[in-house]
């Protein structure tokens, strides 16, 4: 219980600002905000929702379909390789298509050659606008989308689809009628997953000069040293976020219709013009969302080559990494001891803990930033306060200027992660197991030692790996409560891009990126693995006595 | 001697009294069976004789010894019993052979080989040292969750519901195996089971729990022919209760005419009783005098099982050889033939929440 409150602690701030925004009298910064900011920051956010939540759902939907129910060229490969833009951190893949698409980028460069125009000669679309964020983050949260909606087609029941081909249905007709009607829960959970990282974006909209709630809050609050103001719109987007996460529970429990079955359908198999614009439609996202920002950073990396010789570069990449691992330790640490204690003691405030602390990976880093900040600011005051009166003695910031808070945010935010993966891996362990080990003989701490912890070794590294890799690449909350000149590669990438220096943001993205990859690589093989189990069931048929 | 003695054990979960009064025996080599409808009490029951949950009244001693009362619990490991789990419990990172040898870490390693070699020889799965857990049938996962737990020679076993995944072809074959096997390395075992027939096949004694309470604790045999309660003669085997009344001392007045019987004897003249009437308990005799309609004909195999009506409109069952098919609506003539009477006082206590439900019939098949 205690675990949730302090875990609790960043959300109830915030909550307990939107509390007040709603009760109080006091509306005069917030009247102010109303009057300014706040009608762009919701028109720029909603317009944002809508063309991501369209982006992702044409991308992420077409593709799923097209690799599980159709056979085409390549699609074997595109299964797992539609994945590979989720190790993408959004605002890399904006400073890439800004470099390849900006006035002096090659593309525009080349035009400028061919045709002998200049400056103003002719019109180029704008990237840094609120349609090329829409753009950029599609192309990197399509995955969410796709990776679910892409398990209830395989989990479809092959008689509703045979049946649909019995009675005429052309592979066009039955992705309409049929898949796309029995999936939809599933689409719905997957785009409300990509819009909850849309509201939570902050480095792609900062660039590209959308104004957004996460930027409003950061300038608000940095900018105008107006931390009060900062809640306030903190509080707006976490209201929001909640809305969101109401959905997503809400799908989640409607999904009870999709029925599971051994076998899969017959895939179609696409001949001729049909089959390579199947394989068309699935290599433009991969294209745009992988291969040409991977590429753009390979290229920059390579020309500033000797970045990667400097040590204040490594010194860089050890701090994201140190981080990240501490963080990732801490996480899983606390997903252990919260599992556990759901697991022996299912009583109600427990499981009532381990759902709460679940919730920390919807809300947006940069509001946890201001909860986290606001109540230790306030603890190191009053330390500071009494250490003066007693000891006549400052002892300084001694949680909110430092690693300490840091750590704490990314706890909060990352918790969900590890607590998802290392109580799926217990759920495996069945009570049963624990009573056979003990009684053939084993005390309870070697049950532990030969059984769980075999058992959930995979788990856990998975874990660390997943918690570690987010905590890289999370920029909005290590910007706000890094301690003073405390630099990770996220922070530098973002920092590079800011002073325009693109080119010199290649390497620290580029290391992100790479990092990324495994966990891309590690999810890809659980979903080929699970789909492989399906497909061994149905060839070895039922058990004949 | 009893190698398993249950001593008035109460057994509480939560609020509820899952185990009420509990008195039961084992003798060694025996194997004992625990019928009963689900939610009896009967896992909880035997979970407390493993060792996981503690008494509220009563003890438990094992080979003499008093393993759990209200102010002590044995742990598990430390009670030299082994237990099959109904899903098996498997351990899913270790190997067959690994499996098994779980519980021999005492041994050393060749004796250790050569007892999981001869294990997976008993349970006919020898060769399978290196397959996982998830590379075997079900009935392949229960055989070697079974060596498993005889692997350290446990001086009981215990097997909770051990058959139940499994489809019933097979779940028979593997009851008489598993007999065997037992009785090969002489273990004492005591399993739990919602089938009559599996616990028929298995066991030495045999009892029936109702609502945490056992209800009668004898061979399987006597089970079935004197059920020393109604709860007991409705849920084993098919038979209907008629009722009747003790005109004298021995005979008695019933649907089926005058039945005189010596169980009948301690019964005054006039007492209404109910009583057992098994399919076996009447023949068809054309030669009869008491005659019956056909109203039901179930294919059994060897034998038809058909439900009859009698002139006073009650219901019975009887066996007939499937040679010979009877059509329904037919009407045949019935003799009583009790090697056994089974009597009931009609005021008989009853337990509380069980309505007077009908007897299980043969599912009707018109002819």
């Amino acid at each position: 219980m205690a675990t949730a409150v302090l875990l609790g602690l960043p959300l109830f701030v915030v909550a307990y600002a939107a509390l007040q925004l709603l009760l109080s009298g006091d509306h005069s910064t917030l009247s102010h905000l109303w009057q300014t900011v706040v009608p762009e920051y919701i028109r720029n956010s909603l317009i944002l929702l809508a063309g991501v939540a369209i982006g992702v759902m044409t991308l992420g939907v077409s593709t799923a379909w097209l690799t599980t129910c159709c056979r085409f060229p390549g699609q074997r490969y595109f299964q797992w390789a539609l994945l590979l833009p989720l190790a993408m951190p959004a605002y890399i893949t904006a400073y890439t298509y800004t470099g390849m698409l900006d006035f002096s980028g090659p593309l525009q460069s080349a035009i400028r050659d061919f045709t002998g125009w200049g400056y103003g000669d002719y019109w180029f679309p704008q990237i840094r606008s609120i349609a090329g964020a829409v753009m950029v983050l599609s192309l990197v949260l399509f995955p969410y989308v796709y990776l679910i909606t892409r398990a209830a087609f395989l989990q479809q029941s092959t008689a509703t689809m045979e049946a649909g081909r019995s009675l005429g249905l052309t592979p066009w007709q039955s992705f309409w009628r049929l898949a796309l009607p029995l999936a939809r829960p599933a689409m719905v959970t997957g785009t409300t997953l990509a819009l909850m990282e849309t509201l939570a974006d902050y480095g792609t909209v900062q660039y590209f000069g959308v104004t957004t709630f996460t930027t409003g809050i950061f300038r608000t609050w940095y900018g105008l040293g107006d931390l009060q103001g900062a809640l306030q719109l903190a509080a707006m987007l976490l209201v929001a976020v909640i809305a969101l996460i109401m959905i997503e529970r809400w799908s989640r429990q409607n999904a009870r219709y999709e029925q599971s079955s051994q076998r899969q359908a017959q895939p179609f198999q696409l001949t001729g013009s049909k089959a390579w614009l199947a394989t068309a439609a699935c290599a433009l996202p991969l294209t745009l969302g992988f291969i040409l920002p991977a590429l753009q950073l390979a290229a920059w990396s390579l020309d500033r080559w000797q970045v990667w010789t400097q040590p204040d570069f490594w010194g860089l990449a050890f701090n994201s990494l140190m981080l990240a691992f501490i963080a990732a330790i801490i996480t899983v640490l606390l997903a252990l001891w919260l599992a556990y204690g759901k697991r022996q003691f299912p009583t109600r405030p427990i499981r009532a803990t381990v759902s709460f602390a679940g919730m920390g990976y919807a809300i947006p880093g940069i509001v946890i930033a201001v909860g986290v900040m606001l109540p230790l600011a306030a603890l190191d005051a009053g330390l500071i306060a009494v250490a003066k009166s007693w000891f006549n003695w400052n002892p300084g910031l001694l949680f909110s200027g430092t690693l300490v808070a840091l750590l704490f945010a990314y706890t909060v935010r990352f918790l969900s992660v590890s607590l998802q993966t290392v109580s799926a891996g217990l759920a495996q362990i069945r009570p049963s197991m624990d009573e056979s080990a003990q009684i053939l003989g084993y005390q309870p701490p070697q049950v532990l030692r030969k059984v769980h912890f075999p058992l959930l070794r995979t788990s856990i590294l998975t874990a660390i790996i997943l918690v570690g890799v987010d905590v890289l690449k999370e920029l909005p909350a290590t910007l706000v409560l890094r301690p003073f000149d405390f630099n990770t590669l996220a922070v530098r990438a973002y920092e590079m891009a800011g002073d325009e220096r693109l080119a010199d943001a290649g390497p620290p993205a580029l290391m992100m990126v790479m990092v990324g990859l495994i966990p891309v690589i590690l999810l890809s093989r659980a979903m080929l693995a699970s789909q492989h189990v399906v497909l061994k069931e149905h060839e070895l048929g039922p058990v004949t006595p | 001697m009893a190698l398993l003695h249950l001593d008035h054990v109460h057994v509480q979960l939560g609020q509820h009294n899952v185990v009420k009064d509990v008195n039961l025996s084992l003798q060694a080599g025996d194997i004992g069976c625990l019928l009963g409808p689900s939610g009896c009490g009967k896992t909880t029951l035997l979970r407390a004789i493993a060792g996981f949950q503690t008494l509220t009244q009563g003890s438990i001693s094992i080979a003499d010894r008093i393993v759990s009362n209200p102010k002590t619990r044995l742990a598990p490991e430390r009670r030299g019993v082994g237990m099959v789990f109904q899903d098996f419990a498997l351990f899913p990172h270790l190997n067959v052979a690994d499996n098994i040898a779980f519980g021999l870490r005492k041994l050393a390693a060749p004796e250790r080989e050569a007892r999981v070699n001869e294990l997976l020889e008993h349970i006919g799965l020898p060769g399978y040292q290196h397959r996982f857990p998830h590379e075997l049938s079900g009935g392949q996962q229960q055989r070697v969750a079974l060596a498993r737990a005889l692997a350290p020679k446990p001086a009981l076993l215990l097997l909770d519901e051990p058959f139940s995944s499994l489809d019933a072809e097979l779940r028979e074959k593997l009851a008489l195996e598993v007999r065997q096997l037992l009785k090969k390395e002489n273990i004492t075992a005591l399993l739990v089971t919602h089938d009559q027939q599996e616990a028929f096949a298995m066991a030495d004694k045999a009892g029936m729990m109702y609502q945490g309470e056992l209800l009668q604790w004898e061979t399987p045999y006597q089970l079935y022919h004197q059920p020393s309660h109604q709860l007991v003669a409705d849920f084993i085997g098919h038979g209907v209760l008629l009722s009747g009344i003790v005109n004298a001392p021995g005979s008695l007045a019933s649907p089926l005419g005058m039945l005189q019987h010596q169980s009948l004897q301690h019964y005054p003249a006039g007492t209404p009783v109910s009583f057992l009437v098994r399919p076996d308990d009447v023949v068809i005799d054309p030669n009869s005098k008491l005659q019956a309609t056909i109203t039901s004909r179930g294919f059994r195999g060897a034998h038809n099982l058909y439900g009859v009506g009698l002139p006073d409109g009650t219901e019975i069952l009887t066996l007939s050889p499937s040679h010979e098919q009877l059509s329904v609506g037919s009407k045949i003539g019935l003799r009583p033939e009790f090697d056994h009477l089974v009597v009931f006082a009609a005021d008989h206590c009853e337990l509380p929440g069980n309505q007077a439900s009908p007897l299980p019939l043969p599912e009707a098949q018109s002819a």
